[in-house]
């Protein structure tokens, strides 16, 4: 019988299946960081369990450590504690930890690929919901609550229903000016925040396969975003060539053998999805949110949208408590709101690609005097060949910070937050109420908008600049 | 885990809808190392505000949470699941669930009841004509009721077979997968050479 992609890994990974339950399946891979990890380890500790797969098992610090002042000593008494639980963790159960300093520290969702660790057919999990963005090499790859990382420490496995099939077919392609953040931002706004529900969605057509692998990640990323469990890309040569070489990829024969399981790596011909939704690149243009979850979005040129407009009685209450959050007047063209803080980094937008389109766009510009701008690599390797290609002297020319590696203000766990009623432009996934600091307002931007915003003061693209 | 056969206790009508995880608890609350102690970031945000439901003396007891659609979106935290059950919250009825929070709700032994969105609004408009109105919940039949004589509401929800029995015996997943282990084995003899490791 003809399969779709994820059917394919999915079976691939079946360990055992029983009537009424759901299938177990095997990981290839799990990712750790500090926040969603320690009451799994003592959870294994309380009941005497050991970790079964140490080597198919990484840890990083990423979600709370500080972007500056990295010599000394991490200041929050609190977040420092649950560094320093993850490094006895890590420790005590034989885990490898890339810890602050060490080359390969960064964004969990950052390090695996670059490492070479994430590819094609893999299963993939990490507590931490852009899990997603491993999708892009054609594995299948989810976040994960804690118990369940508890539980994938102590037998390699986790028991899954399946999830429905959905097919995103991306018609035509996107014109010039347009980003992959802006398709992706497009389609959460078209589908709603939940609309991929219970479903694992494979993005396909020829504007995705002309996507680079970071713009792959990218889309990827925010699957979670319109509530979807997973998704994927299938592999072609493109993956390939980004894993060759890498660290973690596999060398010789192996190699070889890995590059014909994953030409598999396709929807057959003839497979069935149980839903497939159809959106046209063409029509794609710069876009930005303007309420308080990612669904609700427009594109730049339009306007912040009139509650009134909504049919949906729910829409219209939360469109309106949307807009009461963000500070906005319906009617406003998007293009006039003014922004305090402009955010360029996260496991969405935060790597090499969007830190050299960023930089040669900022190029012999300055930042609005009214504006501070933060720019963090998604990891220290990140970081390091930004530096040896001379882009952090480009930002900071321009007037922006340049940063240490982390996820930083794209959830305000660490120092980097918005204070009450400042009002970011930012590359990151979620513009939830208080994420990047309690009553900060989020606009999801791409890193051109980013840039355009931060040099004008508004809410911009890169025509204006 | 404990085995959750039933519960009644006072509901609190949370009329919003894309009740994301970090509503439910924002990231500064995530850095314990604890399972415990996170009530105190349970809505944090919306506690400030005198009106916000669980301020009113009449709800301060919840033990039923019944929000609008999508609830529990966003980040995997189940610290979201923890600080509704260090609150004291036994059970959350929403129209619909997002997936993780879901599977977390599942695993910590919080019961997450998806109703139709009218059997919400019927419980909405319940709770706040008769503040402190208790509503029962059975998961053996899969029932949520409430109220008396004309008010009474008498409604189905759904929840998957699984996570129904597991919640009812109070099973421990990792210890049920335990009891697979010759099959873990068996299945990871057979895994390709190319595949990936961390050390
Ligand atoms: S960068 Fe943001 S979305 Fe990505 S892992 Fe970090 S906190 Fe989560």
């Amino acid at each position: 019988m003809p399969k779709t992609l994820a059917e394919k890994i999915w079976d691939d990974h079946v360990v055992r299946s029983a009537d009424g339950e759901p299938d177990l399946l095997y990981i290839d891979l799990h990712l750790i960081h500090e926040v969603t990890s320690p009451q799994a380890f003592d959870g294994l500790r309380l009941s005497g369990r050991t970790l079964r797969r140490p080597d198919l098992t990484l840890a990083t610090e990423d979600h709370n450590i500080p972007t500056t002042d990295l010599d000394k000593p991490i200041a929050d008494l609190v977040s420092r504690t649950q560094v320093e639980t993850l490094r006895r963790n890590a420790e005590e159960f034989g885990v490898r930890l890339y810890p602050m300093g060490n080359i390969e520290q960064g964004i969990v969702h950052v390090v695996g690929p670059q490492l070479g660790l994430t590819q094609p057919g893999m299963t993939i999990v990490c507590g931490d919901s852009h899990t997603s963005t491993h999708g892009a090499f054609g594995s299948l790859a989810f976040g994960i609550g804690t118990s369940e990382v508890e539980h994938v420490m102590a037998t390699q496995t986790l028991p899954q229903a399946k999830p429905k099939m959905m097919a995103v077919e991306v018609v035509g392609d996107l014109p010039a000016g347009s980003t992959a953040k802006d398709l992706i931002l497009a389609l959460i706004t078209q589908e709603s925040t939940g609309g991929g529900q219970g479903y694992i969605v494979e993005y396909r057509g020829d504007a995705i396969k002309k996507l680079s692998m970071e713009e792959r990640m990218t889309i990827c990323n925010m699957s979670i975003e319109w509530g979807a469990k997973a998704g994927l890309i299938a592999p072609d040569e493109t993956t390939f060539e980004f894993i060759k070489g890498k660290d973690r990829a596999p060398q010789g024969e192996d190699w070889d053998a890995a590059v014909e399981y994953w030409k598999g790596l396709v929807t057959d011909e003839g497979a069935v999805f149980d839903k497939v939704v159809t959106i046209d690149a063409t029509q794609v243009s710069p876009f930005v949110t303007w309420g308080t979850n990612p669904g609700q979005g427009v594109a730049i040129s339009g306007n912040v949208p009139n509650p009134a407009d909504f049919e949906d009685e729910v829409e219209r209450t939360t469109a309106e408590r949307a807009l009461e959050y963000m500070g906005l007047t319906p009617g406003t063209p998007m293009r006039e709101i003014k922004v305090d803080t402009v955010f360029l980094g996260s496991c969405t937008n935060g790597r090499m690609s969007d830190l050299r389109r960023a930089a040669e766009l900022i190029e012999g510009h300055t930042i609005a005097d009214s504006v501070r701008m933060l720019v963090v690599p998604g990891s220290v390797r990140v970081r390091l060949q930004a530096e040896a290609e001379g882009l952090d002297k480009i930002f900071i020319a321009a007037g922006a910070e340049w940063r240490g590696a982390g996820c930083s203000m794209c959830l305000g766990m660490n120092p980097d937050q918005l204070a009450p009623g400042e009002r970011s432009a930012s590359t990151s996934n979620r513009n939830f109420e208080g994420r990047q600091g309690k009553g900060g307002r989020t606009h999801l931007v791409s890193p051109d908008v980013a840039v355009a915003t931060a040099v004008t003061g508004h809410l911009a693209t890169t025509a204006e600049i | 885990m404990e085995k959750f056969t039933s519960h009644t206790g006072v509901g609190a009508p949370l009329r919003r809808s894309n009740v994301d995880t970090d509503q439910i608890i924002p990231a500064v609350y995530l850095k314990r190392v604890t399972r415990t102690g996170f009530e105190d970031g349970l809505f944090a945000a919306w506690r400030n505000d005198p009106e916000f439901v669980l301020n009113q003396d009449a709800y301060k007891n919840a033990s039923v949470l019944v929000a609008g659609i999508d609830f529990g979106t966003g980040s995997s935290r189940e610290h979201a699941v923890w600080a509704l059950q260090n609150y004291g919250f036994k059970v959350v009825i929403s129209p619909r669930f997002a997936d993780i929070f879901r599977g977390n709700s599942g695993k910590a032994g919080l019961l997450a009841a998806q109703v139709d969105e009218s059997v919400v609004e019927q419980l909405w408009a319940l709770l706040e004509e008769q503040p402190g109105a208790e509503i029962s919940v059975d998961l053996e039949s899969r029932t949520v009721t409430a109220g008396e004589g004309d008010s009474r509401i008498e409604a189905s929800f759904a929840i998957d077979d699984y996570t129904r029995w597991r919640l009812l015996e109070g099973l421990d997943d990792i210890a049920i997968t335990l009891g697979h282990q010759d099959d873990i084995s068996e299945y990871e003899k057979k895994r390709p050479s190319f595949k990936p490791a961390t050390l």
